[in-house]
């Protein structure tokens, strides 16, 4: 299991690829990749603050939990920190599992937790300035079907 | 003594996110950020700020060693 926060943009197709190597009894991997959106021009780049040794042990436990509760093989989580520009990818989750259904459901178990509780702290940066962002009611319902 | 951490919005309201502070606990420590800073010491004990202790979310009060830091956290926006 790995948890990675980089301030570097990363390439996600390397990743999977890395990700299948040497598996012979899992019988699905499922990924998913989040990309910043420029929201029309209203976000010009968002700027992620993490918490070094904090955040990524947090995700870390989340990673333990969905292992167990999906019984995974293995997770893969990279996430971006820093200022990311518009159509760079900022999350990547992969999940090995025996079956598919497994991958699949831990593959979203695992993002509903980053996009509602994962500490970290999200600026948009936009014509009219920087805001902070907070998670939206649709991310704290998402994130609440598994509780 | 502490050495201080600050995320977020607070870093943006305090002007800084990194600053070694005298303090043998948590409420001393906040007593002398809010001395030199009142708005600061507010949002520092808004709802939804959360203070981690050698990287342990904690509530309540704790001792402070020259090395401990200390973090508060504002509430956390997810990825």
């Amino acid at each position: 299991m790995t948890v990675t926060l980089t301030d570097q943009p990363f390439e996600p197709g390397a990743l999977v690829t890395a990700f299948c190597v040497g598996r012979e009894e899992t019988g699905a991997v499922a990924t998913f990749v989040g990309l910043a959106r420029a929201e029309n021009g209203q976000a010009a780049a968002l700027e992620l603050e993490a918490y070094p040794g904090f955040t990524d042990a947090a995700i870390g436990e989340i990673a333990e939990v969905a292992a167990k509760r999906f019984r995974l093989h293995d997770v893969h989580v990279v996430h971006r920190v820093g200022r990311i520009a518009p159509g760079e990818a900022i999350v990547f989750v992969a999940t090995a599992a025996g079956h598919r259904r497994e991958a699949f459901e831990a593959c979203d178990f695992l993002m509903d937790y980053l996009k509602s509780r994962a500490p970290f702290w999200k600026k948009e940066h936009g014509p009219d300035g920087a805001r902070w962002i907070e998670p939206t009611d649709r991310d704290r319902t998402d994130a609440e079907r598994w509780d | 003594m502490a050495r201080v951490l600050l995320f977020g919005r607070l870093a943006d309201q305090a002007g800084w996110r990194d600053r070694v502070v005298e303090a043998i606990d948590l409420s001393s420590l906040r007593g002398a950020l809010a001395a030199a800073d009142p708005s600061l010491g507010e949002a520092l004990v808004a709802p939804g700020v959360q203070v981690a202790v050698d990287k342990a979310i904690v509530r309540g009060e704790a001792a402070l060693s020259p090395f401990t830091e200390v973090a508060f956290l504002p509430p956390m926006s997810g990825g």
